[in-house]
C-alpha cells in the first residue's frame, strides 16, 4: 500500500480535534463559519471512512484483507500505542461518520441554537468515538472513552431544561463509576500480563499459569462490567431510556452509536482474549453475555410496551438492539456474529432515524399529548363517540404527515424486523445461523429465537399504537413545519437501510469476512506485532525484572 | 507495606461506595472522589514487580542499569492520566450538580425530594 495512505488512520481522530478546538476561538455569533467548518469536517470524515473501508477490503499479498497498523510516534508495538484499522474498525468508523453527517445536518435546522458550543462538543464526541474504534491499546481506549463521555455529558445537557439536568445527574455518576471500574480492570490485566496492547494480550492469555489466569479473568470481568454499563445490559441499563428520552433529538440520534461502542469493545476483546485460541480461558464470560443479553431483550421488550412517550420507546428499542447483539456475541458462533454485525449497522441507522423522526412528528403537539394518548387508549375518551357523526368520511391527510407517516412506517418495519427492509434480513441471518448449528439445538437457543421474535412483536405493537395515535388521529395539533434540511437526514438514514436490503449480498459478504477475521486473533497479533512468535517468548525477558509473575506477590 | 496500602484502598473504597449510595449530590461527588483515589492507589499496587520503595521509574544516565533497581514506569504514567481525567470529570460533575440545585431547588440526586 502507498505509505501516505497509512496516515489516513490518524485523521479521524486529529481532524475533529483540530477543528473542534479551532472553533472555540470564535464567538458564538459566528454561526455560519462554525456550521461550514463542522459540516466540511463530518463530510471529510465520511470520505476518509469510505476510503478506509475500501482499503481494508483490498487483498494484501497472500491474504484477502488488509490491516492498517499505525504506530503513534513510530514507537514499535507493544511498547508504543498503535492504531489498528481492520474491517470491523473501518465499518464502525463509517457508521459513525454517516450518523455524524445526518445528525449534524438535522441539528443545523434549529437545535444548534439551543445552547453554546454545540459544534465543538459534537466534533469531540466524534473524535472520541473514532479513537475508541481505532485504538489497539487498552489504556488509550480508556482515554478515548473519557473524551467521548465528556463530550456526551455536555451534549446531554444541550438545550438545558430540568428534565435534561435530572437525567444528567444520573447519567454522569454512573459513567464515572464505570470509568473507575474500567481503570481497575485495566490495572489488574496489566498487573497479570505486563502489557496493555490488545494484540500482545491475545498472545499472552493462552500462556498464563492457572493462578494468574484467575486474576486475569477477574480483571476482564471488572472491565466487562464497565463496557456493559455503556452497552446497557440489564440490570446496568436503567439510566439509558431516561437519558435518551431527555436528550434533544439530534443528540439522542447520535447516541444511538454510543451503546454500540461498548458492544464493539466487548466483541473485540472477547474474541481476541477469550476466542478459540485462548486455551483454558476459551469462551470466558460467554454465558454471562448470552443470558445477560437475553434478559436485556426481555427488559427492553417490556419497556417498549410500557413506555408512554415516543422518545422513551426509542430508548427501550436501543436496549433491545443491545441485548440482541450481546446475546449474539455470547453464542460465539461466527455465522451468528456476521448476522449480528449486519444487525448492528441496520439497527443503529434505524434508531437514529427514529429519534430524528419522532422530534419532527411531535413538533406540532403539546407537551404530554402522547402520554395522554396512551392513557386515553386505556381508559377511553368520553368525548370520542360523540364528535364523529357529522364529519366527512375519510380524513384528508396533509402531505407532511403523509411523508412523516411513510418514514415512520419504514422505521417501524426496521426496528421490528419485518420484511421487506434490512431489519428483517439481519434477524433472519442471525436466526438461520443459530438454527443451522451442527448437532441438536439447545433449549437456550430456542429461548433466544423466541425472545428475538417476541421483541419484534412488542416493538411492532408499541410503534403501531403510537403511530396511529400521533399520525392518524386528527387531533387539534398543528401540522409540523418540517424543513428540507431536517427531512433529508431522516430520508438518507432510511434510504441507507433500504440500500442495505437491495445490496444485501455484498454487505453480508463484507460482514462475514469481518466476523471471520475476528476469529483469528493470531493473525491480528501477527499484523500488529510482526512475526515474533507467541506470547510466552515475548514475556520472558520481562519476567526476569518486573514481569507478569512478579506482579502479584 | 502491602497491608498498609491494601487497608488504605479498602477504606477509600468502602467510604466511597457508601457515600455514592447516599441521596444528596454533594455526598455523591465526594464518594466519587474517594473512589477515584482508591482506584489510583490500586493502579500503583498493580505495578510489575509489586510495590517498590525508593526505586525511581527512570534509568540512570549513561547506562542501561539494573532492571531490578527501577520501578515500573507504566503505572505511574497511567495514574497521572487517571488523576487528570478524574479531576476534570469531578469538576464537570460539580457544575451539573450546581445546575441541578439551581433548577430543581433541591440537592437530592433524583432532582426531587422523595415523598414521605
Amino acid at each position: 500500500m502507498i505509505p501516505v495512505l497509512n496516515h489516513l488512520a490518524i485523521l479521524p481522530i486529529l481532524l475533529p480535534l483540530a477543528v473542534g478546538a479551532f472553533m472555540l476561538l470564535f464567538d458564538e455569533r459566528r454561526r455560519a463559519l462554525k456550521m461550514t467548518l463542522s459540516l466540511a469536517t463530518v463530510f471529510t470524515l465520511l470520505v476518509i471512512a469510505v476510503t478506509l473501508v475500501v482499503l481494508v477490503g483490498l487483498p494484501n499479498g497472500d491474504r484477502w484483507s488488509t490491516m492498517i497498523v499505525y504506530p503513534l510516534g513510530n514507537w514499535p508495538p507493544p511498547f508504543g500505542i498503535v492504531l489498528v484499522v481492520d474491517r470491523l474498525a473501518a465499518l464502525m468508523l463509517l457508521l459513525t461518520a454517516v450518523l455524524g453527517c445526518a445528525t449534524l445536518l438535522f441539528a443545523m435546522a434549529r437545535w444548534h441554537n439551543a445552547g453554546p458550543r454545540f459544534y465543538t462538543l459534537f466534533l469531540l464526541l466524534l473524535m472520541g468515538l473514532n479513537g475508541a474504534f481505532l485504538t489497539g491499546d487498552l489504556f488509550n481506549l480508556f482515554v478515548f472513552f473519557e473524551i467521548l463521555l465528556a463530550a456526551s455529558y455536555g451534549l446531554v445537557l444541550h438545550g438545558s431544561g430540568t428534565a435534561r439536568v435530572r437525567a444528567g445527574l444520573h447519567y454522569i455518576p454512573i459513567n464515572l463509576v464505570a470509568s473507575s471500574l474500567f481503570l481497575v480492570g485495566v490495572a489488574v490485566i496489566y498487573g497479570v500480563t505486563g502489557t496493555l496492547n490488545m494484540a500482545d494480550l491475545s498472545r499472552i492469555v493462552p500462556t498464563l499459569s492457572p493462578d494468574s489466569r484467575t486474576l486475569m479473568e477477574a480483571g476482564a470481568a471488572v472491565l466487562g462490567i464497565a463496557f456493559l454499563v455503556k452497552a446497557g445490559m440489564w440490570p446496568l441499563s436503567f439510566w439509558l431510556p431516561t437519558t435518551y428520552a431527555a436528550a434533544c433529538a439530534p443528540v439522542a440520534a447520535m447516541f444511538a452509536i454510543m451503546t454500540k461502542v461498548g458492544i464493539y469493545v466487548i466483541l473485540r476483546l472477547f474474541l481476541l482474549c477469550f476466542g478459540d485460541e485462548a486455551g483454558a480461558s476459551e469462551e470466558f464470560g460467554a454465558l454471562w453475555l448470552y443470558y445477560g443479553g437475553m434478559a436485556t431483550i426481555l427488559f427492553g421488550g417490556l419497556g417498549v410496551l410500557a413506555s408512554q412517550s415516543m422518545q422513551r420507546l426509542g430508548g427501550y428499542a436501543v436496549l433491545i438492539s443491545s441485548g440482541t447483539l450481546l446475546a449474539a456475541i455470547g453464542t460465539g458462533n461466527s455465522a451468528v456474529i456476521s448476522g449480528a454485525l449486519y444487525y448492528l449497522v441496520t439497527s443503529t441507522l434505524a434508531i437514529s432515524a427514529y429519534f430524528l423522526l419522532v422530534e419532527l412528528i411531535e413538533r406540532g403537539q403539546a407537551a404530554g399529548a402522547d402520554v395522554l394518548a396512551v392513557t386515553l387508549e386505556i381508559f377511553g375518551d368520553p368525548e370520542e363517540d360523540i364528535e364523529d357523526e357529522d364529519e366527512e368520511v375519510g380524513v384528508a391527510i396533509p402531505a407532511t404527515i403523509a411523508v412523516l407517516g411513510g418514514a415512520f412506517l419504514a422505521a417501524t418495519a426496521l426496528l421490528a424486523g419485518l420484511p421487506p427492509l434490512s431489519g428483517f434480513i439481519a434477524k433472519f441471518a442471525m436466526l438461520s445461523a443459530l438454527l443451522n448449528e451442527a448437532g441438536e439445538i439447545p433449549f437456550a437457543h430456542w429461548a433466544f429465537v423466541a425472545l428475538l421474535m417476541l421483541s419484534g412483536l412488542a416493538t411492532l405493537i408499541a410503534m403501531t399504537r403510537n403511530g396511529i395515535r400521533t399520525l392518524w388521529v386528527p387531533a387539534e395539533t398543528e401540522i409540523p413545519r418540517v424543513r428540507a434540511i431536517e427531512a433529508i437526514p431522516v430520508g438518507a438514514l432510511l434510504f441507507l437501510c433500504a440500500a442495505m436490503t437491495f445490496a444485501g449480498g455484498p454487505v453480508m459478504r463484507y460482514m462475514e469476512a469481518t466476523a471471520q477475521i475476528l476469529y483469528w486473533p493470531s493473525e491480528y497479533a501477527r499484523d500488529v506485532l510482526g512475526d515474533r512468535p507467541t506470547g510466552h517468548v515475548t514475556s520472558d525477558p520481562r519476567a526476569s525484572g518486573h514481569g507478569p509473575s512478579g506482579g502479584t506477590p | 507495606m502491602e497491608i498498609v496500602l491494601a487497608i488504605g484502598i479498602g477504606i477509600f473504597t468502602t467510604s466511597g461506595v457508601w457515600l455514592l449510595l447516599r441521596p444528596r449530590t454533594y455526598q455523591v461527588i465526594i464518594g466519587l472522589a474517594l473512589l477515584s483515589y482508591a482506584v489510583n492507589l490500586f493502579i500503583f499496587a498493580m505495578a510489575g514487580g509489586g510495590l517498590r520503595v525508593d526505586a525511581p521509574p527512570i534509568l540512570p544516565p549513561g547506562g542501561i542499569g539494573d532492571p531490578a533497581a527501577i520501578a515500573d514506569p507504566i503505572p505511574q504514567a497511567l495514574v497521572l492520566t487517571a488523576i487528570v481525567i478524574g479531576f476534570a470529570m469531578t469538576a464537570l460533575f460539580l457544575v451539573v450538580l450546581l445546575a441541578a440545585r439551581g433548577r430543581t431547588g433541591t440537592d437530592h440526586v433524583d432532582g426531587r425530594e422523595p415523598e414521605r
